[in-house]
């Protein structure tokens, strides 16, 4: 959907089409007109472009700095610098705690924030859809069931039931992913049930259903295709949850004990006491890059959303 | 006009109404303790093994241990002497503070219903004046800036927030002295029941509630405008215009009334969130409420008191959830009718 599509969009489909094509090209060439058209529609929004802006150069980052600063720069050990030192030639955002360089520890803490952001998400929005297309779609008691629990994941404070278990299963990244991603699936479930619900009451499911048609063939060619949009830009919105939950979760001490993350930059230099020494440049670039992704992904979220969601458009 | 059989009749729906309630809440508390019990019981393995790991203890005395937790028995009777227990008050005893984690608890509760009712309270009034005033004048200058400063404030962690402003204000930067205390509730050697005990409080207070008000003014700032202006479109309000009324009136009488709502029960909703910020902003500034506890017991770590703490939050949040459906009832003519 991000991609711009290379070749011009089909326009009218019918007239020029050759009569071999099969109903799946059809549907196929149909979405990536679709998907075009959003796309056009979407370049519209200035802040959703300066957020895709933001987002690229971030995860290019993420992606590259391995080429440019070696690992070993973040070994304690192996650190050159006096502790705690001020922005210099040498050390462009200064020293942390140990002696290392804060701009190597923040362009690679860009990795782990954005993995854990990323995992947390796919765990996320997979159970949400599943849990709510399978209530919207079969109702009844299932649907009752299914929102029961979901009501009482939205209704528990996050954060503290994110801290129970993040304490019981031990900090480790694929953890902190999923105790995130259990954690913040209900509002997806809620929005996906939503719409399978106002898909499954319109009368063409009821001909495919009358036509022979199964849960599984309903769910996958006619409801998913109407709830993969919405799940869509509800996801990017998602991704701006879980990184400032793993910052929160990091800055609290739960974090990947082994691993450079932008929270447990922030953990480190608070509990090393660089607040009460006025060590700005530890604190600041952390915060900045945390405000600079959250506020990327949330502009491109709301822009898509505008895009994809019928009922914000024309607004 | 409400004659008396028709109040009586709204009584009993609101009556229905209240008990669906009740059942929901007391079935998401149960679920609660179902869920602590076996989190804490099962998943973390033996307590008895972890209170003696990295310790050569002999075999008879982990069963001592084991039978003094009532480990030996077997699941349900567990789960029954639980339950007895955590509705009797009793949480178990703290492995940090060696007291009751129920006696812990109750010490820390007036920092934090002091810091966050108050910072609820700021944020409320200042974040709905914001909205308001930003949907009333859509695309001026204020709107534009506002818009712009809630977004960066929801996107930024609450806690980095604290940080800089401990440093701009408790520290001090370069020649800029430190004004506020940086951490605490109060000097060490102040009388709290005198004047100068209470300024002292005050002083402490000040910048981990301007945090917390900075946080939480972003949310309903933003959620006020978007109700506003969904009102805006209606069309009583150009009937009330039409009937000569001035801009400022059909605003305060007929348009934020309305708009008020759904931003009423968002406050009480929104504990759950305002739970959150307080536990990160009380360790930023050593607040000594439960923020600060659950913090204390998660680096120790101490299950018990996690647990209490947890199922303390919940409870609140719970009991918020129950508030804001009544208050919605009673403020929505439209549900307190059926």
């Amino acid at each position: 959907m991000t991609q711009p599509t290379v070749e011009q969009p089909v326009e009218a489909l019918p007239p020029s089409l050759p009569p071999q094509l099969s109903p799946r090209a059809i549907a196929r060439a149909r979405r990536r007109q679709a998907a075009g058209r959003a796309w056009r529609e979407y370049r519209r929004s200035w802040e959703g472009m300066i957020g895709l802006g933001i987002l690229v150069v971030f995860v290019a980052v993420a992606v590259f700095v391995p080429l440019f600063i070696p690992a070993s720069e973040l070994d304690v050990t192996k650190a050159t610098g006096t502790p705690f030192s001020p922005p210099s030639a040498e050390f462009p955002l200064g020293t942390d705690e140990s002696g290392r360089s804060v701009l190597a520890l923040t362009l690679w803490g860009a990795r782990v924030s954005l993995l854990v952001g990323f995992l947390a998400t796919v765990i996320s929005v997979g159970i949400g859809s599943v849990v709510g297309i399978v209530a919207g779609h079969f109702g009844r008691w299932t649907d009752s069931a299914l929102m029961r629990v979901t009501d009482w994941f939205l209704v528990i404070p996050f954060l503290p039931l994110a801290i129970v278990l993040a304490t019981v299963l031990g900090p480790s990244l694929a953890n902190i992913a999923f105790v995130i991603g259990i954690t913040s699936w209900p509002g997806t479930a809620r929005i996906v049930r939503a719409q399978a619900l106002a898909v499954t009451s319109r009368p063409y499911i009821e001909r495919a259903r009358a036509l022979g048609a199964g849960d599984w063939h309903l769910i996958s060619r006619h409801i998913l295709p109407n709830v993969v949009p919405l799940i869509f830009a509800n996801t990017v919105l998602i991704v701006a949850v879980a990184i400032l939950s793993e910052t929160t979760l990091a800055f609290l001490g739960l974090g990947d004990p082994l691993r450079v993350s932008w929270g447990s930059m922030l953990d480190a230099a608070f509990t090393h006491g660089a607040a009460s020494i006025g060590a700005w440049w530890y604190l600041v670039p952390p915060g900045v890059c945390i405000l600079l992704v959250v506020l990327a992904f949330t502009m491109v979220g709301q822009a898509l959303e505008a895009v994809l969601n019928p009922r914000l458009r024309g607004r | 006009m409400a004659t008396a059989a028709s109040r009586s009749f709204t009584l009993t729906i609101g009556q229905r109404r209240l008990g669906a309630k009740l059942i929901g809440a007391v079935l998401s508390l149960a679920f609660v303790l179902v869920f602590n019990f076996f989190l804490f019981r099962v998943l973390p393995g033996d307590p008895a093994k972890n209170l003696t790991r990295n310790r050569l203890v002999p075999a008879e005395q982990v069963q001592v241990l084991r039978a003094s937790f009532g480990l030996d028995k077997p699941l349900p009777q567990q789960f029954a002497t639980y339950v007895c227990d955590t509705l009797s008050g009793d949480l178990g005893i703290s492995y940090k503070f060696r007291r009751p984690v129920s006696e812990v608890i109750a010490e820390r509760i007036w920092p934090t219903v002091l810091l966050l009712g108050l910072s609820t309270l700021l944020s409320t009034a200042i974040g709905l004046w914001v909205g308001i005033r930003g949907a009333w004048q859509r695309g001026s200058v204020f709107d534009r800036l506002s818009l712009g400063a809630s977004l960066a404030l929801y996107a930024m962690p609450e806690f980095w927030l604290g940080i800089l402003l401990l440093i701009a204000f408790g520290v001090g930067v370069g020649s800029f002295p430190g004004m506020f205390p940086t951490g605490g509730m109060s000097s060490p050697d102040t009388d709290m029941t005198s004047w100068a005990g209470v300024v002292d409080v005050a002083r402490h207070l000040f910048l981990p509630c301007l945090t917390l008000t900075l946080a939480y003014i972003a949310e309903y700032a933003l959620v006020m405008r978007s109700s506003l202006l969904d009102e805006l479109g209606e069309e009583y309000l150009t009937t009330a215009r039409a009937k000569g009324l001035r801009d400022a009136l059909v605003l305060r009488r007929h348009a934020v009334p309305n708009a008020l709502l759904p931003t009423t029960t968002l406050i009480f909703l929104n504990l759950g969130f305002v739970v959150s910020g307080a536990i990160t902003i009380e360790t930023v500034y050593s607040w000594p409420g439960l923020g600060l506890l659950s913090y204390e017991a998660l680096r120790t770590p101490d299950y018990p008191l996690l647990e209490g703490v947890f199922l303390l939050f919940s409870a609140a949040v719970i009991l918020a959830n129950v508030l804001a459906d009544l208050l919605y009832a009673y403020l929505d003519p439209r549900v307190r009718a059926g």
